[in-house]
């Protein structure tokens, strides 16, 4: 049981941690035709929004309640509904996500009152979905925003079973996916790949790969989502045959929706590395009712090959690690089963799972923390977000880009690293990550007696000034 | 902050439409706005002095999704891109811990990164809850021994461009005047040069684009006391006050902060723009003007002269690549003009620029650029961006950042011009880059191949195209 340390300073340095109302819109992003509206003042959406875009170098669909002096104190309930109604009238989006964030909060909105009271003055728009979630970015992080907004749409959009006459299993192919925020649209797409293989037809919940993967659309510009979960697929969750829940952060979403629809639930943490895909590709067999392929198999022992060819680099290796909890347990799931140590672990905010994660510490905290564990601690990699760049530039060991967001990178966002072979790409990243860097062997020496003349062209080259970064690795 | 005065900091007198009875910015559409919080003009204001320690007081939204966001360089201290925020939790707010967080962080702040001095910005929720920023930087500055400024330009203040006239207030009132400059060093070469010294305000050195004009101020014995606040340190700003001409360069929004330097100490100030030829060298002959220096004026032609030839020369064969090229430009403020001139420049039609931001001297220069009929672009959502582009006929989308995707999925050349942008196109040297950036994204092959469609949808039936025989060699070709 890993032992967490709380927040131990007033100022957060360099933060790791992206708000709970990003983290909320990027789950509303992964639906259908739909646009995220943050409940603020025009700077909330305006960062939120060039955040987005960076990452996933696409247009992203974000509006703003656009408080003011006046509504910020007099109230801003006027705000909500006359935003609805722009963008219902305007947009014509299937749906919208109304997401709080601090400014709303600290003054004290009741949104889901706010939305009846839409509801009752405009039902001329009573075909456009709304889900309302509570979201202050005083609270979690991008992963917590992101499963509470995943549960607000349980909440809203599955009818549950005695009401909706729905019985799990009557689709007997279809399986609910409830996609983590640890997830890339990368990650998804082979997931999809996995369930079809099987013969089942999996409905993402949310389905970032259908909407930010990075395709060109034949339409030039739309003001929502171009693709995503279709809204019309909340209906039938009830009659899947079962749900997979990837990410702890979702469980609560999962048992929101096991509740409601009685189909059975199976829960991953996470799906890197041999262990959790073994458990994956027996579930996903034991509910096809049919036997592993030959082309699985083969893509099992893959993943052992590369388990070998990596282990001479990845064995003992010290790894730091900034992430949200989810995807921070995912890394050092995967690491032990690589021998590699993860010697520093700083988490963005505290989530329970944490408690189990197979590390002895973790710190909540931001990236000067990890920076502080790191040097402390003599890491030779770390894994982070693109803020980490600089930090470990300054440690002078190489960055893994992992989570987001991952400015600096061209399609950071779409990389698989899930199933065996996403795994198994995962661990070839990490070890070439070391490679690019690493100097192996004993550090030259100069022999005071020595009558070779050419030493300093050797030095000139850049052998000696890197050398001192890898002392540690001899 | 007071509403009286927030009011009194929109109604400028410096700017044109507040003498017609319109004051300030229009106040956004709740679902369907775009752009900035005040607390975004601020940080762009201020966020590239580099020797600062920049705190933003708030929860962890306002920093968390902006900081490492901008491409402000540095030619020394690294301090200002790292982010630092108070990251106020749910009981902070409630109990009200926020003052006391905050005083801590200074001092967590001062010990670690001995900044020259110490930014404070307020957010929504602290300016809602009533967190005394004032008091509590004094207290710190006091305690902790370094300058510690308050920052008040919450984000539901208004919009950046207030955020922006917010911090040069806070600059004014708290930081210049704080110091005097020291005598400027001797130039070995020429002992009897008299050094004068200007400000400029609203250049951010953007891509280090200031780099490409700071050489020419150099040979012209002209010393930048202050860069507001491009490459800037906090001992610039405190001595802005004894410069003898101020230009402000971008952004009329911090035409507060030059207005005052005039009331208070007499500085005589004009805007320009260091985009385009024209602009940089007519920036430099104000510069002489404002100065009243024949000396200086001499020299300035005299180099004006050299740069424009040189560069009649090297553009010549990038000219010849986009004569008559056409883009549509949506920009905010002072680039909606200073743009549309460099472009012209490069013998580019500007078909319609963006006047979002731009104010009423703004429009006035974009109609003696473009004529009168000029047309300009109020607010320009993706949709009607795109609208125009095809109306126009236009080559390429010149816009910020956030339209990017946009022009792209469109499949539109585009080309950023805003703070996230990673090339500088100011100064003479800057227009050859311009020009290296606009046929770079306007004479890619990409864009062919993007529109290209699919073979299979664009080729006759299987069946109907047994025996022709062209149709059967595009199949091979494209396997």
């Amino acid at each position: 049981m890993a032992e967490i340390l709380g927040r131990s300073k007033p100022l957060a340095v360099s933060p790791l941690k992206t708000s709970q109302p990003l983290g909320a819109s990027l789950a509303v992003l992964g639906l259908n035709r739909a646009m995220p509206l943050l409940h603020g003042a025009q700077g909330c959406t305006a960062f939120a929004k060039v955040f987005l875009v960076r990452h996933f170098r696409e247009p992203i669909p974000l509006q703003s309640t656009a408080m003011d002096p006046i509504s910020s104190i007099m109230g801003a309930d006027d705000n909500v509904i006359a935003a609805l109604r722009t963008i219902a009238e305007k947009n014509r989006p299937a749906a919208i996500g109304l997401l709080t964030t601090g400014l709303s909060e600290a003054q004290g909105t009741d949104i889901q009152r706010v939305l009846k009271v839409f509801r009752a003055r405009y039902p001329e728009f009573q075909n456009v979905r709304i889900v309302a979630a509570n979201t202050p970015d005083f609270g979690g992080c991008l992963e917590s925003g992101f499963a509470l907004a995943v549960e607000a749409m349980i909440d809203a959009w599955v009818p549950p079973a005695e009401q909706a006459g729905t019985r799990p299993g009557r689709r007997s192919h279809q399986i609910n996916v409830l996609c983590g925020s640890l997830l890339t649209p990368g990650d998804l797409d082979s997931l999809r790949e996995l369930i079809e293989h099987f013969g089942l037809n999996p409905v993402l919940i949310p389905d970032l790969s259908d909407s930010l993967d990075g395709h060109l659309d034949a339409e030039d510009f739309s003001p929502v989502t171009v693709g995503g979960t279709p809204l019309s697929a909340f209906a039938t969750l009830g009659d899947a045959a079962a749900t997979l829940v990837v990410g702890p952060s979702l469980y609560p979403a999962a048992e929101r929706l096991e509740r409601r629809t009685g189909v059975p639930t199976h829960r991953f943490d996470h799906l890197y590395g041999l262990d959790a895909n073994d458990r994956l590709v027996m579930t996903l067999a034991g509910i096809a009712g049919q036997v592993v392929s030959a082309r699985l198999e083969r893509r099992r022992a893959r993943l052992q090959d590369a388990l070998l060819d990596t282990h001479f680099l990845l064995g003992q290796t010290r790894i730091a690690i900034g992430a949200d909890p989810d995807l921070l347990n995912a890394f050092s799931a995967l690491l032990a089963e690589t021998g590699a140590e993860v010697v520093a672990a700083v988490a963005s905010s505290r989530s329970a799972l944490l408690l189990r994660t197979p590390l002895p510490k973790i710190q909540i905290g931001d990236l000067e923390d990890l920076e502080d564990l790191g040097r402390a601690r003599g890491v030779e990699l770390v894994i982070s977000n693109a803020h980490a760049t600089t930090m470990a530039e300054r440690l002078g060991v190489p960055l893994l880009r992992a989570g987001v967001p991952q400015y600096d990178r061209i399609g950071g966002y779409q990389r698989a690293w899930i199933g065996y072979d996403g795994s198994r790409q995962l661990l070839f990243e990490l070890a070439n990550t070391l490679l690019e860097q690493a100097e192996h062997g004993v550090a030259p020496y100069h022999s005071l007696y020595s009558r070779k003349t050419d030493s300093r062209q050797e030095a000139s080259y850049g052998a000696s000034q890197t050398s001192t970064h890898f002392d540690r690795r001899h | 902050m007071k509403s009286s005065d927030l009011a009194a900091l929109l109604d400028e007198p410096a700017c044109d439409h507040n003498l017609k009875g319109k004051t300030g910015c229009a106040r956004p559409t709740p679902g369907a706005t775009a752009g900035g919080c005040t607390f975004d003009g601020a940080q762009i204001a201020l966020l590239p002095i580099a020797d600062v320690a920049h705190i933003v007081h708030g929860p962890s939204g306002c920093a968390g999704s902006s900081w490492d966001n901008r491409g402000a360089r540095s030619s020394g201290p690294t301090l200002y891109k790292i982010g630092m925020t108070t990251d106020l939790s749910e009981q902070d707010v409630i109990m009200g811990r926020g003052e006391k967080r905050l005083f801590h962080a200074i001092k967590q702040a001062v010990d670690r990164y001995s900044p020259a001095a110490v930014f404070v910005y307020s957010t929504c929720v602290t300016a809602l809850i009533g967190d005394d920023l004032e008091a509590t930087c004094k207290a710190a500055a006091a305690r902790w021994g370094v300058p510690v400024i308050p920052v008040d330009a919450a984000g539901f203040y208004g919009n950046k461009n207030l955020g922006n006239r917010l911090a040069g207030e806070a600059m004014l009132q708290y930081v210049v005047g704080g110091r005097e400059p020291e005598p400027p060093p001797v130039d070995p070469v020429r002992p009897d040069l008299r050094v004068r010294d200007v400000n400029l305000i609203g250049e951010y050195n953007i891509a280090g684009e200031f780099w490409h004009t700071l050489p020419l101020f150099d040979e012209l014995g002209l010393r930048v006391l202050c860069a507001l606040s491009g490459d800037a340190r906090f001992a610039e700003v405190q001595t802005m006050h004894r410069a003898e001409a101020t230009m402000v360069v971008c952004s009329r929004a911090m035409l507060n902060v030059a207005r005052k330097l005039k009331e208070s100490y007499g500085i005589p100030w004009f805007e320009g723009s260091f985009y385009g030829i024209n602009d940089v060298s007519a920036a430099l002959r104000d510069f002489a003007r404002l100065l009243d220096d024949a000396d200086l004026s001499a020299r300035t032609e005299t180099l004006i002269a050299r740069e424009e030839a040189r560069l009649a020369v090297e553009l010549a064969p990038w000219r010849e690549r986009l004569r008559g090229r056409r883009a549509l430009l949506y920009t905010g403020g002072v680039k909606s003009w200073s743009i549309v001139a460099a472009l012209q420049d490069l013998g580019i039609q500007v078909v319609a620029t963006g006047t979002k931001k731009s104010t009423e001297e703004d429009k006035a220069r974009i109609k003696a650029l473009m004529g009168e009929d000029a047309q300009m672009i109020e607010d320009g959502n993706a949709r009607q961006l795109l609208n125009l582009a095809r109306q126009h006929r236009a080559d390429i989308l010149i816009a910020g950042g956030r339209n990017q995707y946009t022009a792209l999925k469109a499949r539109l050349p585009f080309l950023d011009v805003n703070q996230e942008r990673e090339h500088g196109y100011a100064g003479y040297q800057g227009m050859m880059t311009l020009a290296r950036q606009l046929t770079r994204a306007l004479e890619n092959p990409v864009w062919e191949a993007v529109r290209r469609p699919a073979p299979w949808r664009v080729l006759p039936s299987p069946a109907s195209r047994r025996g022709a025989g062209v149709e059967g060699r595009l199949e091979v070709r494209h396997g």
